[in-house]
């Protein structure tokens, strides 16, 4: 089990035995406290976000209202409509495919299903415009093929629209959906599946029936993240020309420099957003959602063969040819051009090293993090440590440059105090330390993906049962040690993947990274942006593929990890 | 401590590249302008004076990094590729007057600050691409809105700062209300949504999306260049490019500029550097390797540029059309210029 939702825990042992009366209860505030610690240092840039907000007038908002929010408002639930649709359909039609059933192919595709993910939204859109524009390959051998001469003479769709962008952003985030939902298939569904099958029901009827209802909260906390990154997306929307919210955020704070009123609006969208996820728990409340607490048996693959193999093998193979082969293949093309007409910059490497360094970090600040909050809730389960649990999430439901700009103030407050307390014990200041160092930005890495470790943390240790806790206790563990000794290596399936995605997200990080990083300090992605702002494309590609190329390590362990079924 | 702030420090130490304090050889530059642009100027300056450049290039950012920074902000030249945004900067009390008979003597008087808070270096047109063989050798901006271009204009976002530069611009000239008839009239002729970058308008002209564009005159040295590969020459060929004029007035200019920060720790490097930038030898890397229009008209701007005719700039005053900025970029959230 990966990603799957924390919910599942408070569940998943009912009736069972509740948690034992502690040993020693003492200690069990001080996870509790780590916990809380955890949620504060993730509000800290809300909070200051709301003093910012505060600190303007609403004169904004007439303006907004008539202008601005109608549009934004149906571009953004059009376009996280359609990707979520997009997203859901693929990621748990192929996840059914590679799990259910068995054709020629399946254990390739069951991995080269997550390549998109390797793929940001902004390179997926660069190259997707130069392939299908009317100057591009793909229309030119069309006009070729009619005998056209001129693309003047024959118009064809435009990859910048709604259509184009829901499904471009689809095509590379479908994955999460996909990562989470197969995870479900492998390790929950197979008892009552067979079950199923032993009552008659048609493979296709199990699948609908009960397979799709039983994985609804992984594809929920799947569907979760593609919407978080869809809505903060702002490289592909502006691109293509999506006027989502994040949009009209960015709008107001960069063209009409009102910080204040891009802040009120940001925090009004994370309301929506924090409203919906609520919503959909409250919907959910009934429910049970059971695991087993042996070791699952995975389902055993239905043989495929002949057309229903090669329909099956299709399926998987389009959205990867679509997601990850063809914008690859792009841009090895135009990195290749550039490479023996300039060669590599050295300075290339650099960067590549900066980006691993910095993804390493902040992939292990949060996964650390993740791990703390996930086991205080464990140790004592609450209102507190459930709080937290959610708090810490946050940071991902908002955009990347609004988190940063939030940010900056506490950041820069704990700067100065250090530099002045330098300055009276010893006479001589240290400087900007955290902005300096990268520590700033390390930070809003993990403010920014704590969501993806949270929620991978909680349902890993859920998969836990609470009788090895028992047992911990009877033979005198205190709670570090019960981690160390049990909870560590039996979640350590739940943690790889949750490391995996938050490596891979960081790698692609652009917004939060070009704000907050310390003088000539180049990531891969910040060297991407910046050649791309000034039209060297080619230059920007052997960047972009470096940043696709470390993301595929990560993708390829991600699949190891999810293919050995249970912890 | 929890866990998480003992691995920020680990980061602190690990990250640590760069001393936050610069020696007196050096000197930082907080830049919106893209590095690959910059780098030449910056190197061919340490070359000559021996200063260390440290860079980093913020996009958007610039203001709230320096305001939080405070007095033991690190920056010490603020350079910035909008005068709206280098206005903004002195207006919150980021820069700091300069003195040099160097900087007085080289710029026009209109195009730096009389108080010495700002400076431009260099200039650029927002010009217009027309399809080679469209007969059309002359254009007024106020002519985007006629009917005669119906779907047939390409242009970025209306949100951009060169865009709102441009209509700040015509707000000057014309009014308020004219400048929403006319804006009005733009996006109705839009032959697809605002959006991309200045580039594209070439691109899309030769892909028979459209006939005509606004965009600036440099992308036109930088795509003959070849500079972003030979695909973008083929775009470039496609079009010629016009200097527009409004009617009552010459062809719509921005500035990159540049300013010391208040709290710059090396504020001798820092005007150095400024002094360095208006020198004849690097505007001539301006206009060779960047395609801008130098300071100086005597100075020659790149072949590749003047081939096009010669840019006659609107007197204006920048800071005249700066006022309208809030009020420009409203107009085209209000015309729906985007959508």
């Amino acid at each position: 089990m990966t990603l799957a939702d924390p919910h599942i825990q408070s569940r998943t042992f009912r009736p069972g035995s509740p948690l034992p009366r502690p040993v020693r209860r003492r200690l069990r505030p001080l996870w509790s406290a780590g916990a809380v610690a955890v949620a504060a240092l993730v509000c800290l840039p809300v909070l200051s976000l709301v003093v910012i907000a505060l600190g303007g007038g609403l004169s904004l908002w007439p303006h907004l209202l008539a202008n601005v929010l109608p549009v934004a408002l149906q571009d953004t639930a059009l376009l996280l409509g359609g990707v979520g649709l997009m997203t859901v359909t693929i990621g748990t039609a192929t996840a059914w495919l590679v799990s259910a059933y068995d054709f020629p192919g399946r254990r390739l595709m069951e991995w080269a299903l997550l390549l998109p993910l390797a793929v940001p939204t902004y390179i997926v859109a660069y190259a997707y415009l130069d392939i299908l524009h009317p100057v591009g390959p793909v229309q030119t051998a069309i006009r070729e093929v009619l005998g056209y001469a001129s693309p003047r003479d024959l118009r064809l769709w435009d990859v910048r629209s709604m259509t184009g962008c829901i499904l471009l952003l689809g095509l590379v985030l479908y994955p999460y959906v996909y990562l989470t939902t197969r995870a479900m298939f492998l390790t929950q569904a197979a008892n009552v599946i067979e079950a199923a099958r032993t009552l008659g029901t048609p493979r296709g009827r199990v699948f609908l029936r009960v397979a799709l209802p039983m994985a609804r909260p992984a594809i929920v906390v799947g569907l979760s993240l593609v919407l978080m990154e869809t809505l903060n997306d702002i490289g592909a929307s502006e691109f293509l020309g999506a006027r989502t919210i994040t949009i009209a955020v960015y709008n107001t704070w960069v063209n009409r420099s009102d910080l204040p009123g891009a802040a009120q609006l940001s925090l009004v969208m994370l309301v929506i957003v924090a409203g919906t996820v609520m919503l959909e728990r409250w919907a959910r409340r009934s429910q049970r959602y059971a695991s087993s607490v042996q070791r699952p048996r995975p389902m055993a693959p239905v043989r495929l063969r002949g057309l229903p193999a090669g329909a099956a093998l299709l399926a998987c193979v389009l959205p990867v040819i679509f997601g990850f082969v063809a914008p690859a293949l792009y841009l090895v093309d135009q990195a290749w051009a550039r490479i023996s007409f300039a060669g590599i910059s050295p300075r290339i490497w650099a960067e590549a090293g900066n980006t691993l360094g910095l993804a390493l970090i902040a992939s292990a600040v949060v996964i650390a993090a993740g791990l703390l909050v996930g086991f205080a809730a464990r140790l004592r389960p609450g209102a507190v440590t459930t709080g937290a649990a959610r708090l810490s999430t946050i940071g991902y439901a908002l955009p990347g440059t609004v988190l940063a700009i939030g940010l900056l103030p506490p950041v820069l407050a704990v700067d100065h105090l250090l530099d002045d307390t330098a300055l009276a014990l010893f006479g001589s200041g240290i400087g900007l330390v955290m902005m300096g160092s990268g520590a700033a930005l390390a930070y809003a890495l993990a403010v920014r993906f704590m969501a993806i470790s949270t929620g991978g943390l909680e349902s890993g240790l859920a998969r836990i049962p609470s009788s090895l806790d028992q047992a911990a206790r009877t033979l005198g563990q205190r709670p570090a040690g019960m981690l160390r000794l049990i909870h560590l290596p039996l979640s350590k399936t739940a943690i790889a993947a949750a490391a995996l995605l938050v490596f891979v997200d960081c790698v692609k990080e652009l917004p939060a990274t070009l704000l907050l990083r310390p003088l000539n300090f180049e990531t891969l992605a910040t060297h991407l942006y910046g050649e791309a702002a000034r039209g060297t494309y080619e230059e920007a590609a052997i960047a972009a593929l470096i940043i696709v190329l470390v993301g595929m390590l990560p993708v390829a362990l991600l699949a190891r990890v999810g293919r050995s079924p249970g912890r | 401590m929890t866990p998480a702030t003992w691995l920020h420090f680990a980061a602190a130490t690990l990250l640590a590249g760069v001393p936050a304090l610069a020696s007196a050889q050096e000197l930082n530059l907080y830049t919106t302008r893209e590095p690959g642009l910059v780098q030449p100027l910056l190197d061919a300056f340490t070359a000559q004076s021996g200063v260390k450049v440290n860079t980093i290039f913020l996009k958007d950012g610039l203001t709230e990094r320096v305001g939080q920074e405070g007095d033991k902000s690190p920056a010490d030249v603020l350079m910035t590729v909008d005068f709206g945004k280098l206005v903004e900067l002195v207006d919150l009390g980021m820069t700091q007057p300069v003195t040099s008979d160097a900087l007085t003597a080289a710029i026009p008087a209109h195009l730096r600050d009389p108080g010495g808070n700002w400076f431009a270096l260099s200039l650029r047109a927002r010009v217009l691409y027309a399809a080679k063989d469209l007969d059309l050798t002359e254009f007024h901006y106020e002519q985007l809105a006629d009917p005669e271009w119906q779907g047939r204009v390409c242009i970025r976002s209306g949100q951009h700062p060169y865009n709102v530069a441009l209509i700040s611009s015509y707000i000057a000239h014309h009014g308020e209300a004219a400048a929403e008839e006319w804006l009005t009239g733009v996006k109705g002729n839009l032959a697809r949504k605002a959006g991309g970058g200045d580039r594209d308008v070439a691109r899309d002209i030769m892909g028979g999306i459209c006939d005509i564009g606004i965009a600036n005159s440099y992308y036109m040295g930088q795509m003959l260049s070849g500079n972003g590969g030979p695909e973008q020459i083929e775009w470039a060929n496609a079009v010629k490019m016009i200097y527009p004029t409004f009617e009552n007035g010459g062809t719509q200019v921005n500035i990159t500029g540049a300013a010391v920060a208040k709290y710059a720790p090396n504020p001798e490097q820092a005007v150095q550097l400024l002094e360095y930038l208006v020198s004849p030898e690097a505007q001539k890397i301006y206009a060779e390797a960047n395609f801008e229009h130098p300071l100086d008209p005597q100075v020659e701007v790149s072949e590749l540029i003047g081939q096009f005719g010669t840019l006659v700039p609107d007197e204006m005053p920048l800071t005249e059309i700066n006022t309208h900025r809030a009020a420009a970029s409203a107009l085209a959230e209000k015309v729906g210029f985007d959508n």
